[in-house]
């Protein structure tokens, strides 16, 4: 399978990065030679295989519920790129 | 001095002969001589690294310090280093001084040792020959018209060139050991969960793992040290007793099994490469190990595999990087919407950004299952294969790289080429095994050469083992590059 | 087609947002507290700085297990938390964590009462999420602000299956959800607060059809009056576009409280692809027997059960029962109550009625009561043993309600005995008949009504305190 310039919009569009038609034209041609590698996995047989989504075998531990965090505002705030108020300012939203 | 192992350095310090501050300097010095023309360091800053190494000094002098107190390291540039610039190599973060330390940069705090500076990388972490760095590639230095690797490159190159005694590194697909392989050095990928990933910045959370990178695997054991331990703070951060890494350097290697995977010397892997490896394997036998062929029949597998997860999930993780926060935002826009994607895309590099659309896909609406689902099943298949392996053998032994470090701009322009240099590294990432490289000799152009051990499940201490009996036979790990001396 | 609301049938499923009663965030040691300045808060978990990691909270998964024991469900003894991405600028790290393919919660049902009927309402799921942040819209140059400090609140999102046919079983619904989580202790049910929100999916079909009409979902609603009027609005809406021939839409609307209308938010085309996959940084979530075992152990009372021990204890009816347990802390007042005087019927009589009226009368809650239960129940013992009379009572609960000291100090301070002493009775009745001939002589010609007014007499003359049966028998004798 292969992609087509507008799926290669369509994705950029759900990852939020702005691509022209040119650009979208050069991706498609870059991510089909990828995908054609991709593509020698789908050969396997895997039906009763059980997917594998961590390295190791264990549970999740759990917390207990304490709050150990102080406000650190401030220095989170000193490497952001628009505040006020102790608010972090980003063009208006429109619901 | 540039000759130095941890320990030599170490001893030196606990007897008083040099200060930590005389050390950091006389490293800062090289740095200032070398960097320019290797670019291995993105910040270098003499007077944290001299406070830290005054304050080492006190420790000692207090009669407090550890094993390794005084002695400077150099940090990949994706670990959060509180008042540091913490970029990840990416202009999205050209302008990030994180607010805290990862965990492994606490670690080392905490065991005294000053650090000389975050060090270049592949923009986070996507890369394998350090050219996809916002701030220009790392130059190998026994060529500096040749890459170093990646993505850990300027942490391979700065101790190829001894402008550190050690590196720390991150390896999400070969990241140090392809690196180490290309550069001449000694360099380890623990079991996946033995390093906290706190405040490493994530590539794929569940391949990532960071480790030790100097010249030997003795250097390697000592850092290990200090490196691994639980952490609370990560989820995947396993609850282990702690081990000393050290302990079995000196063990003998007679009745040692080494497994040949015959996937890793067919078809693709370089003439020299496979001479040199070759040889390793008979000086391993001269030391009283025994082979065994063994196969890894699904690893062909893996590059596609990991070409499906690591982007999935990178394409999640990078998310954060919206212009909200923290680092770049794009100075001219018309809406929120606008301003994420001009942000993301002035901010993210072209390797970046086809992974992450890579990912995008991947994951999106009627592909999940014929891709993210099916990579996770393979993946399942390569960790089995490893298992039933390791019934027949103690250790397995292969190529780190399929060739020599390569011309910069050689394979920038063709990904697949670039992927398919981590052939060999990237199963260890997906079954979550331990893998190291370490120096095994050189090509007729005169660039080294690296050999790959992966070890079973939190066997570190026996990998170390047998890359430093193979260290004691041979010299490759102490040669260093000739017009850089 | 026909025209008509009598035509349409309407479906409707909730989903309800419950903000879990912990002190710490989902996946971070930052407090859940409402009301701090903004962003302090938001730690670099919640704030997604590059690097952080999370880490489950205890407390929350415990909530998730009491609810799922509480409504009967499957507790999947293994279930994951799946990252699921878009961007907003309140959600910071891109993408929420939450669980899609194996919830912590399966199945499961919750009781309602609507016109006195009782009804089964199945759940389909229920999943642990983080909350986002807020986007504070006011003027910053015409930018938005943003305050995380709600990022990262443990939620527990009830997802009910599509079995309500009207508002007021999809309000019954949302009720007696709001009850049972309240009452096990998992959310504080705070609406304005935002600590239990509704969603609701509504749809019509003709009469009869069997497949479900294209749905529409109101998002965030915080109040049980505007669910009511939203799904109200959005039912006649769907009705009317269908009956003037348009289609349905699948779409994601708000309802507006001043217009009392319904608006599109986004069309099913601009629905998000949201890429749900297993998140990395999380591991699968184990529950061990031995802990759901101890979550049960420590479940209180659920309402069903205390609803069926009231009518079978206390001989009080269904609806009263229902009333009764309307909140935990209501249950426990009223048992109290009963206990004391050890008469359910008129507890419950007085808790619903006189105690009720004055609670909502002074916008108190329950909890907040003038009056203990204990006090309620001294009460009611002295009208059952004769001391008071039902409205010399009330005189005494006033007195209670303003603070005036114990039932029986009130009584003998405001000298409220009812009259006990026959022959002080007796005296005030011949008064009576002496003072009102006529009333004796209408009485005598048959005017039964007479009969009343010398009753009020005499009770008048008492000033109240005299026992209305025992005037009514000494009149009788009397006039004999």
């Amino acid at each position: 399978m292969s992609l087509t310039p507008d799926d290669v919009k369509r994705i950029a569009r759900l990852a939020r990065i702005e691509i022209d038609d040119a650009q979208a034209q050069a991706t498609q041609a870059q991510l089909n030679t990828i995908f054609d590698l991709i593509a020698t996995m789908q050969a396997v047989d895997t039906a009763s295989i059980a997917p594998m989504a961590h390295a190791q075998e264990v549970y999740q531990r759990l917390r207990d519920d304490v709050v150990t965090e102080t406000d650190r505002h401030a220095a989170f705030q000193a490497v952001a790129p628009a505040v006020e108020n102790g608010l972090y300012l980003v063009p208006k939203v429109i619901e | 001095m540039p000759d130095a192992s941890l320990s030599a350095l170490a001893a030196q310090l606990a007897a008083k002969q040099v200060s930590s501050r005389e050390l950091a300097r006389q490293y800062l010095d090289r740095i200032a001589a070398l960097n320019p023309a290797i670019n291995a360091f993105i910040t270098v800053d003499a007077e944290k690294t001299l406070l830290e190494a005054a304050a080492a000094d006190a420790r000692i002098a207090a009669g407090q310090a550890g094993p390794l107190t005084g002695v400077p390291i150099a940090h990949k540039d994706i670990f959060c280093t509180d008042g540091w610039l913490t970029t990840c190599g990416s202009k999205m973060l050209h302008n990030f001084v994180a607010p805290y330390d990862a965990h492994v940069i606490q670690r080392f705090k905490a065991a005294g040792m000053p650090s000389l500076g975050k060090t270049n990388m592949d923009e986070f972490a996507m890369g394998s020959s350090n050219e996809t760095s916002y701030f220009g590639a790392v130059k190998n230095p026994w060529n500096t018209a040749c890459v170093p690797g990646g993505s850990s490159g300027g942490a391979a190159a700065c101790v190829a060139a001894r402008m550190a005694p050690a590196a720390t590194g991150t390896d999400t697909g070969g990241s140090i050991r392809q690196p180490a392989a290309l550069c001449g050095i000694t360099g380890l990928k623990p079991t996946y969960g033995l390093v906290s990933r706190y405040g490493m910045i994530a590539f794929a959370s569940s391949l990532d793992q960071a480790g030790p990178m100097a010249p030997s695997a003795e250097d390697c054991a000592l850092l290990l040290n200090v490196m691994t331990g639980f952490d609370p703070n990560d989820s995947t951060s396993l609850e282990r007793e702690k081990e000393d890494y050290t302990r079995d350097l000196d063990q003998p290697l007679a009745g040692l099994r080494v497994g040949l995977p015959r996937e890793f010397f067919a078809e693709g892997l370089n003439s020299e490469v496979a001479a040199a490896v070759e040889a390793a394997v008979t000086e391993l036998k001269k030391l009283g190990a025994t082979t065994v062929e063994i196969s890894l029949a699904n690893s062909k597998l893996a590059i596609p595999v990991y070409y499906v997860l690591a982007p999935a999930e990178a394409s999640s993780n990078l998310s954060r990087f919206d212009g909200v926060r923290y680092g770049y935002r794009a100075p001219d826009y018309a809406s929120l919407d606008d301003m994420y994607c001009k942000t993301r895309a002035q901010g993210f590099g072209a390797e970046v950004k086809r992974r992450i659309l890579i990912g995008a896909y991947v994951l999106s609406h009627g592909y999940y299952d014929a891709y993210y689902l099916q990579a996770q099943k393979i993946r399942r298949l390569i960790a089995d294969d490893f298992n039933q392996a390791f019934k027949a053998c103690d250790i397995i032994l292969g190529p780190t790289a399929p060739g020599t470090a390569f011309k910069l701009g050689e394979k920038s322009d063709d990904p697949v080429e670039m992927y398919l240099n981590d052939l060999y590294t990237i199963p260890a990432n997906l079954a979550g095994l331990p893998g190291m490289s370490l120096p095994c000799g050189f090509d007729a152009k005169g660039l080294p050469i690296g050999l790959q051990l992966v070890g079973n499940y939190f066997s570190e201490a026996k990998m170390l083992n047998v890359a430093h009996q193979y260290q004691r036979a041979t010299d490759w790990h102490s040669r260093q590059p000739e017009d850089l001396k | 087609m026909k025209r008509g609301h009598d035509n349409w049938e309407t479906v409707i499923g909730l989903e309800v947002h419950t903000q879990l009663a912990t002190r710490s965030k989902i996946f971070s040691g930052s407090s859940t507290a409402f009301g701090a300045a903004p962003n302090t808060q938001a730690s670099a978990v919640d704030v997604a700085l590059p690097g952080v990691l999370p880490v489950l909270n205890k407390k929350a998964v415990e909530c998730a297990i009491r609810f799922g024991l509480a409504v009967d469900a499957t507790l999947n003894r293994v279930n994951v938390f799946d990252r699921k991405n878009y961007f907003y600028p309140d959600l910071p790290k891109g993408y929420q964590i939450s669980q899609l393919a194996k919830p912590i919660v399966e199945g499961g049902t919750l009781k309602i009462v609507v016109e006195g009927e009782e009804r089964t309402i199945h759940l389909t799921r229920a999943h642990m999420e983080e909350d986002a942040g807020k986007s504070l819209h006011e003027d910053f140059h015409g930018m938005t602000g943003i305050d995380l400090n709600r990022a990262g609140t443990p939620l527990l999102e009830i997802v009910s299956e599509p079995e309500m046919r009207s508002s007021a079983e999809a309000v019954a619904y949302a009720r007696a959800l709001h009850t049972l989580v309240t009452w096990i202790g998992i959310c504080d049910g705070n609406m304005q607060e935002g600590s239990f929100r509704v969603d609701a999916n509504v749809s019509v079909r003709p009469v009869g059809q069997a497949e479900f009409g294209t749905r529409r979902e109101i998002k965030n609603l915080n109040s049980f009056k505007f669910l009511q009027q939203a799904i109200d609005y959005e039912v006649r809406w769907q009705i009317g576009t269908l009956e003037d021939g348009g289609r349905i839409e699948q779409a994601t609307v708000l309802f507006d409280p001043d217009t009392g209308e319904t608006r599109m938010m986004r069309s099913k085309e601009d629905a998000h692809d949201y890429r749900y996959f297993p998140d990395p940084d999380l591991l699968p979530v184990k529950l061990d027997e031995d802990w759901i075992e101890a979550v049960r152990a420590g479940l209180p009372e659920l309402p069903a059960a205390m609803q069926a021990r009231f009518q079978a204890d206390y001989g009080v009816s269904a609806y009263d029962a229902a009333v009764l347990t309307g909140s935990r802390a209501l249950a426990d007042f009223f048992e109290a109550a009963a206990r004391a005087c050890g008469q359910g019927k008129l507890a419950a009589n007085w808790v619903m009625g006189e105690l009720s009226a004055a609670l909502n009368k002074a916008e108190l809650d329950i909890a907040q009561s003038p009056v203990s239960a204990t006090q309620l129940g001294t009460l009611i013992a002295r009208i059952q043993d004769g001391t008071l009379s039902g409205k010399l009572a009330k005189q005494v609960f006033e007195g209670l309600w303003e603070g005036a000291g114990e039932v029986d100090a009130i009584i003998e301070a405001r000298g409220l005995k009812q009259m006990s002493d026959s022959g002080e009775l007796e005296k005030i009745v011949d008064d009576v008949l002496a003072a009102n001939p006529k009333s004796v002589e209408e009485f005598r010609s048959g005017k039964e009504k007479a009969f009343n007014a010398l009753v009020g007499q005499v009770m008048k003359a008492s000033r109240g305190k005299a026992n209305p049966a025992q005037v009514n028998e000494l009149l009788k004798t009397k006039l004999q």
